[in-house]
């Protein structure tokens, strides 16, 4: 199956289902942090629950407090469990440190060539590798 | 990432076990980016209040003050989420409000100066040329490093406060000259009479590059743009592009020329923005379902010159009956618009004036939206247009006129 290579890592390695966003994510514009649940209107991912998921994004949207919020829903057990940007920053990162939530940057090859919403996928940052582990049935 | 003798001091608990553990997990921040060691910071502003943090982030901040957290520079806060005179009357949660009073206090334990502000780059500190700072609030983060030439990152509360505790903060992003060239040009055509306007550069050029490092460079200006207009496109280009850092040819400290901001590359996008962009970005926010009943002015908090720009829009007018307006101010420029009467002129008008908040971070935001039946929101903010998505209003951008016109009418014009 397909893998990914990250530019920029942080976090243990942990195995989830992936889902994966055509838009960037804010968890303060795009997601309600009582469920866990993208609610913004029109954003590409309405609807869909970020909590224990691997969370493809290709950019991150403004934000500052995006530092507590993953505190904040890491505590709600309302978190997913790594966020893989394109295209990320800084406050993402401490947040995501912050949090003990894993992070990365950069992607080669583009994960719409490599993964779809529902695979099973591990995400090991300290070798900077996110593997396709499982495809989603059907 | 290298360490000073004082940073493997720190590191070793020499300065107690809060700034180790900031130590700590600003050294975790500073090896994802590549940071090769730490640069002193003399300022710091952090966004803390209980509608970001939560109880788990009050639970935590409570855990540091009580282990000897306290800053080692001076450290101020960004807006927060009640006004304590207002809270019940906006339907906020008094337990939240408890809470909320629990933080500032635990804040000012750990000698942090609760000024509960995002525009402390005009009412509270301006940093140098060249002077690092560690800030959050996007709004102040690209003003500073733009207007000042100062350098920030966009510093979330948690790493602001690491920041605040060991007085230093990694060497990444803007604090490199690198980073600080300019990516792309922006010819300004457009006339850009008004600060929804100033907005909206920020959301055509924010939204086509939504990029941290991504630096634009405006020229062509006709005039010399005033600090509240920089105020409001820096703010929209952070908030819909992410933006950390813009140059202005002739007006911001590190572009004298296009030459320079663009640190002598030649081969980059050049953009321009007409009147017509202007037109067309303020035309695209339509009204959704409901009615044009909330018109807000917040995101980032009033100037004096725009609470005196308010008063005179209002002077004589009232707001319509069952609609609502809001202003939100920090209490300095409160102080100041009561002396001089802007703050009576709005508020005979049946404005609300809400101090030391903001209106997107307000507590209990969403149920006040639903109670008070809210659909859309209008304003001549393009930060808080773009901002408030996740409350779920539909919104609207419009001129700072226009909006004081559909507050008194009731009609979206």
């Amino acid at each position: 199956l397909n893998s990914i290579l990250v530019s920029r890592a942080y976090g243990p390695t942990v195995e989830g289902e992936a889902v994966v966003s055509e838009e960037g994510f804010s968890p303060r514009y795009d997601l309600d942090r009582w469920t866990g649940v993208i609610t913004k209107p029109g954003h590409k991912l309405e609807g869909t629950s970020i909590v224990d998921k691997i969370c493809f994004f290709p950019t991150a949207k403004g934000g500052i407090a995006a530092g507590w919020a993953f505190y904040d829903i890491k505590w709600k057990k309302i978190a997913p469990k790594a966020f893989i940007f394109g295209v990320t920053n800084p406050v993402m990162v401490q947040g995501a440190v912050f949090a003990g939530i894993p992070i990365t940057e950069g992607w080669s090859p583009h994960p719409r060539e490599a993964v779809k919403t529902g695979d099973w996928v591990r995400v090991d940052p300290a070798r900077k590798l996110i593997e396709v582990l499982k495809r989603k049935a059907g | 990432m290298l360490l000073t003798s004082e940073e493997q001091a720190i590191l070793g608990g020499g300065r107690g076990e809060a700034a180790r553990r900031a130590l700590q997990f600003q050294i975790e921040v500073g090896k994802f980016w590549g940071a090769e060691r730490f640069v002193p910071v003399t300022n710091v502003h952090m966004m803390g209040d209980i509608e970001v943090m939560g109880d788990a982030g009050l639970a935590w901040l409570k855990e540091e003050a009580g282990s000897g957290a306290r800053c080692v520079v001076g450290t101020t806060t960004n807006a927060r989420c009640m006004d304590f005179a207002h809270c019940e009357r906006m339907g906020q949660d008094a337990g939240e409000a408890v809470k909320e009073k629990e933080i500032i206090a635990t804040l000012r334990r750990m000698d942090v100066v609760t000024t509960d502000t995002c525009i402390n780059y005009q009412t509270v500190y301006q940093p140098h040329l060249g002077e690092h700072v560690a800030w959050g609030d996007t709004g102040t983060v690209i003003y500073a490093n733009s207007v000042f030439g100062a350098r920030s990152n966009f510093e979330a509360g948690p790493a602001a406060l690491a920041a605040a505790l060991t007085g230093r903060t990694p060497e990444y992003g803007f604090h490199l000259p690198e980073h600080r060239r300019g990516s792309f040009t922006v010819e300004l055509k457009a006339k850009l009479d008004d600060l929804a306007d100033w907005g909206a550069v920020g959301k055509l050029v924010g939204e086509s590059h939504q990029n941290y490092y991504a630096v634009p460079v405006f020229h062509g200006f006709h005039r010399t743009p005033g600090a509240d207009e920089l105020k409001h496109l820096g703010a929209a280009l952070a908030s819909y592009g992410s933006m950390g850092m813009f140059h202005f040819v002739g007006v911001t400290p590190e572009a004298p020329s296009i030459e320079v901001a663009m640190g002598g590359a030649s081969a980059f996008e050049r953009l321009s923005i007409a009147d017509s962009d202007i037109e067309k970005a303020l035309n695209s926010f339509k009204l959704g379902d409901g009615d044009a009943r909330l018109v807000v002015f917040s995101g980032p908090q009033q100037s004096l010159f725009e609470m005196k720009t308010l008063s005179s829009l209002f002077m004589d007018k009232k707001v319509k009956p069952g609609s609502t307006c809001i202003v939100t101010t920090n209490s300095a420029i409160l102080k100041q618009s009561r002396d001089l009467g802007y703050a009576k002129v709005l508020e005979d008008a049946g404005v609300t004036i809400l101090e030391g908040v903001c209106f997107y971070i307000l507590q209990n935001l969403s149920p006040m939206r639903e109670k008070n039946r809210w659909t859309n929101m209008v304003s001549n903010s393009a930060k808080i247009v773009n901002i408030i998505g996740a409350h779920r209003f539909n919104t609207i951008l419009r001129r700072t006129a226009d909006c004081v016109e559909i507050a008194c009418s009731g009609v979206l014009r």
